[in-house]
């Protein structure tokens, strides 16, 4: 059941993914794509869980290691992303500086 | 049910309702970024869900031990928060594929660890792991693999540290389903006898190469392909990842990260009239090279900027159409200059942007984005194809393949029936260029010898700059 479960959510997260990211203009394609990039960086969860947990020495260096890709994949993802949407200007405010 | 059991269920209860709230974060966050009024406030919402996560993750009471943790988060913030600050928009293609590889390794070291401590807790328990986790496990290792080393190849591409041409030799179909095999033989073995870790270090390793071999065929031209694919399979990883340690939130917003790269694929394939398969087994410019007659080569009309000038200072409506080498050139300060200065003279000043100009999807509308460009003059393809005959002046900076009228008019042309901007029947065409080489798809375009096109030869932000100059 529990992995039935599982895949009933994750079929239904692609489609709400697809019916999302049709509507977003070409014009966003490059902040669309590093701000969806930074919450693939998800996958920190996961690392630090393992991280955390002592009893499995392997474990938690190999969940250290993941804790600092997905914190780069995170932190830097959203905050390149914010500075390009920063940028995005419509024409009464363009030229502005 | 003992107390402690109690205390469990209620901390799990609690963070599986916060992951409910951080995923609807995310919806809402990329619901928003579908408009640029309301981009930058989804990414800022997308963003918080995340922090959430993250924060309820850490009172998780598996979680014992915080030193390493900390130690790994203070160091991928710091590098995350420099890299994203020091980085040109110009070397926006690589850096998000850079980052694209680092979720992917994050995604196989976690896969790694939960099979490791599997392993640890079916050797105590004497109870074998259940196949599903082993499969989901084996999947989050092999695709975060082959993301990560793919992804740095991408970069390598982009930032021009490794040559960008295809690198394609016969058999690679071969080579790559046989990697694949290999890999799931591997995982199959180490299912058998998890004992033998052998397997399991050749999977890994057969992983990361197959990233490689994957990326190596594809030229400079296809990488809003490539990126696109990366990111979702970076997506597809961080699902796999949640499968294997159940973790509802990964899954969710790996697959919404997946679904939305597959997207941003299939737009770019459609927009170069190419399917997936064409563009990851056949390196562009290999494609038959027509040995027969050259297709309507004439004389090349070169123009000096001053003559130039003339024309644009008489022309009531120019569309810029930008392409790669305006990256290259940093041209797109100098570009927005005369946009100004050509309305001050009364002018209406359009651009228009194909879908794969660049190296990466919207690549020409974020640096457009940076030079102050109002987003609203940005034109895509279809809008402006039906009106480009009424334009006076298409002025091309560093575009070829997107523009190249062969497309429609030479069946032979290996880009024929790809959707190009009708630049040729604007009244003149400018065409900026370096030099007559052939652009990166390494085909001839009849544009530089039509009737009505004027070459303007030299380094686009020095040919731009003059004209601007003149009109003082």
């Amino acid at each position: 059941m529990e992995i039935i479960f599982l895949i009933f959510v994750f079929v239904l997260a692609i489609f709400l993914g697809v019916e999302l990211i049709n509507k977003v203009p070409s014009t966003l394609h490059t902040p669309l794509m590093s701000g969806s990039n930074a919450i693939s960086g998800i996958t920190l969860l996961g690392a630090l869980v393992s991280a955390g947990s002592t009893n499995n020495e392997f474990a938690s260096i190999l969940g250290v290691l993941a804790v600092a890709f997905a914190t780069i994949n995170v932190v830097g993802g959203y905050m390149v992303t914010d500075r390009m949407l920063a940028m995005f200007k419509k024409k009464e405010s363009g030229g502005s500086k | 049910m003992s107390i402690g059991e109690t205390l469990i269920s209620i901390d799990e209860t609690l963070i599986n309702s916060v992951y409910v709230i951080a995923a609807i974060l995310f919806i809402v966050g990329l619901k928003f970024l579908g408009s640029p009024a309301t981009a930058r406030k989804g990414n800022f919402i997308s963003a918080s869900g995340m922090l959430i996560a993250v924060v309820f993750t850490l009172a998780n009471q598996q979680i014992l031990s915080f030193d390493l943790i900390a130690v790994g988060v203070v160091f991928g913030a710091l590098v995350g928060a420099i890299v994203s600050r020091k980085v040109a928009m110009t070397s926006m293609p690589e850096m998000v594929a850079l980052f694209n590889g680092f979720g992917g390794l994050a995604s196989l070291f976690v896969g790694w660890a939960a099979l490791s401590v599997a392993l640890t807790q079916a050797v105590s328990s004497g109870i074998a792991i259940n196949s599903f986790s082993l499969v989901t496990i084996f999947l989050s290792i092999l695709i975060g693999g082959l993301t990560f080393t793919g992804s740095l190849l991408a970069y390598g591409k982009l930032s021009e540290k490794i040559s960008g041409r295809p690198f394609f030799y016969i058999g690679q179909r071969v080579v790559n389903s046989g990697i694949l095999i290999a890999v799931l033989v591997c995982a199959g073995l180490f299912f058998q006898d998890s004992a033998n870790e052998n397997w399991l270090y050749l999977a890994v390793g057969l992983s990361l190469v197959l990233g490689v071999m994957f990326v190596l065929p594809i030229g400079g031209a296809d990488m809003p392909v490539v990126i696109s694919l990366l990111n979702s399979f970076s997506g597809l990883a961080a699902a796999a990842a949640g499968f294997a340690i159940g973790n509802i939130l990964l899954i969710v917003a790996g697959s919404l990260v997946g679904a939305s790269g597959l997207i941003l694929t299939g737009i770019m394939c459609k927009a170069m009239n190419r399917s997936l398969s064409n563009v990851l087994f056949s390196g562009f410019g290999t494609v038959k090279v027509t040995d027969g007659p050259v297709i309507e080569q004439g004389e090349v009309k070169p123009m000096s900027a001053e003559d130039a000038y003339y024309v644009l200072e008489a022309a009531s409506s120019v569309v810029v159409i930008p392409g790669y080498g305006m990256a290259v050139a940093q041209a797109q300060h100098v570009v927005k200059e005369l946009q100004e200065i050509l309305e001050k003279n009364g002018a209406e000043v359009v651009y228009a942007i194909h879908p794969v100009a660049g190296r990466m999807p919207g690549h020409m509308n974020v640096l457009l984005a940076e030079a102050d460009v109002p987003y609203d003059l940005l034109l895509e393809m279809d809008q402006i194809n039906p009106r480009i005959e009424s334009f006076d002046v298409a002025i091309v900076i560093g575009a070829n393949d997107v523009v190249n009228p062969a497309a429609r008019e030479v069946e032979s042309s290996p880009i024929y029936g790809m959707p190009v901007i009708n630049a040729n029947q604007a009244n003149t065409v400018f065409v900026l260029k370096r030099s007559m080489a052939t652009g990166f798809a390494g085909i001839d375009n009849p544009l530089f010898f039509k009737e009505n096109t004027r070459m303007i030869f030299g380094d686009a932000k020095e040919t731009l700059g003059n004209l601007v100059k003149s009109f003082d």
